[in-house]
């Protein structure tokens, strides 16, 4: 019986009017420093929620959407690296680690399921929350190995692709009202 | 201590449930998008595809058609006796290019326009309908019945005229209708039309994200006997920048006149070419950052 009590007064914490934030501005860039040309592209259309009550924080990027310089490039990292017709978004949902609230600025933990290119690895991504006024804003900067997600690089192309992309992440975030 | 267990489990049950929670507060409304890469390259197999340079894109082409595989061993089946077109094409912009090329075949300069009327769309636009303009000049005096004859620039012209409506059903498979008008100011015999008008039919399906198997139609409503309709087998392969297209062809000629209205091999006597393309992609003009 008590246990049932702590059910539920856990899911009254989740249900208690926690104050959630949502993206109004994203940027994710990511750069691979390759040998006969840097690769880099940038996406504005990825969203994310956070709930500063729990502090979990969840992120969804549509990979079709990175912009890049050259159009052809664009389109080989669609078709022929990320597949984006078969895996048109990569996640992340994440709960920070000992998160105590919200302050003006803080770094943070996020453990959580980080999915691109349709495979799953648990990560631990450490970021920088700051806040000001209503506005909330989260910076990352972290490391992904293609083998990690099955992204496959051919022997014969002609401007290889680094093994590992270094990824920028710039959210900003108001209040769901 | 079960119950607590208990509790924990469906504790952890919560906070999963919280985050797809989270998820759901996402907006999922999809906007319509463009279809892209329908064909991995501008030519199918020797006909072209719905597809066009990007803007500032310049393409080098080169396409290669070896002899007929039946002509022995004498010719080392075909490899001995080879055709060759260099071409050139560019991006004016996203939707319209031009091209022009020079092909052994008849020593034939080319020259065409192809603008991408239509893009298919993830939702509302089923199909990708792109234009296609040519024409061609043969100066070659041995293509002529008399090559003594001082032949005029009409007399040596011919056009090529093609609606390419091509949908891509999934990241495989690609198919393409076309639509194809071929007109000769002058053929070589009073028995040869001026007009052929074929119906062509294609398509593609990748078989890993580099590779793909083209197939090529030709079917002509109103040629003579003496010409049979091209159909060709291929494979592409693309490496970042490079496509390479390898194919199999009763056809041997790389230009709309000679593949459609012009072919002579039967696949069923074995008159079948090898061939390839080539193409080498460069992107021109100033790199715009706005990032």
């Amino acid at each position: 019986m008590r246990a049932v009590l702590l059910v539920f007064l856990l899911l009254g914490a989740f249900v208690a009017d926690a104050q959630k934030y949502k993206s109004v501005s994203s940027k994710v860039h990511f750069f691979s420093e390759a040998p006969m040309e840097n690769i880099e592209a940038v996406n504005s259309q990825s969203q994310s929620v956070f709930d500063a009550e729990s502090g979990q924080i969840v992120f969804s990027i549509p990979v079709d959407q990175f912009q890049f310089d050259k159009k052809l490039m664009q389109e080989h990292f669609n078709e022929n690296y990320m597949e984006t017709e078969d895996y048109p978004t990569a996640t992340f949902k994440a709960q920070l680690q000992d998160w105590k609230g919200l302050s003006s600025s803080q770094t943070a933990t996020a453990k959580g399921g980080l999915d691109v290119h349709g495979i799953t690895q648990n990560r631990e991504i450490e970021g920088k929350i700051s806040k000001t006024n209503d506005k909330v804003m989260v910076d990352a900067k972290f490391v992904i190995e293609l083998k990690d997600h099955k992204i496959k690089i051919p022997k014969a192309v002609f401007y290889n692709i680094a093994e590992k992309i270094e990824v920028t992440v710039h959210f900003e975030y108001e209040p769901i009202k | 201590m079960k119950k607590i267990v208990l509790a924990l489990a469906l504790f952890s049950a919560v906070s999963a449930y919280g985050q797809d929670d989270l998820m759901s507060m996402l907006d999922t409304k999809q906007e319509s998008k463009e279809v892209t890469s329908t064909f991995k390259a501008s030519r199918l197999v020797s006909g072209q595809t719905v597809r066009t340079l990007d803007k500032n894109t310049l393409d080098f082409v080169i396409n290669h058609r070896f002899g007929a595989i039946n002509s022995g061993v004498e010719e080392f089946w075909g490899l001995d006796d080879a055709q060759i077109r260099l071409g050139l094409e560019y991006g004016v912009t996203d939707d319209l290019m031009v091209g022009i090329g020079r092909s052994s075949y008849e020593k034939t300069v080319d020259g065409y326009l192809k603008y991408k009327i239509l893009s298919q769309q993830t939702s509302g636009v089923p199909v990708t309908v792109t234009g296609f303009a040519s024409m061609a000049i043969k100066t070659d005096k041995d293509a002529f019945a008399d090559p003594d004859y001082d032949y005029s620039f009409s007399q040596k012209t011919s056009y090529a005229y093609q609606l390419l409506v091509a949908r891509k059903f999934n990241s495989k498979l690609s198919l393409q209708l076309m639509p194809t008008l071929i007109h000769r100011n002058l053929v070589v015999t009073a028995n040869d039309s001026n007009d052929v008008v074929a119906l062509g039919v294609g398509g593609r399906y990748k078989f890993t994200p580099r590779v793909s198997f083209n197939v090529e139609y030709y079917p002509q409503f109103n040629n003579t006997d003496d010409y049979t309709d091209a159909l060709s087998l291929g494979v592409d392969i693309e490496t970042g920048g490079h496509v390479f297209q390898l194919h199999v062809s009763n056809s041997r000629a790389m230009i709309e006149k000679g593949f459609v209205a012009e072919t002579t091999g039967e696949w069923g006597e074995g008159d079948l070419f090898f061939g390839f393309n080539i193409s080498r992609s460069f992107a021109l003009g100033k790199k715009k950052k706005d990032w």
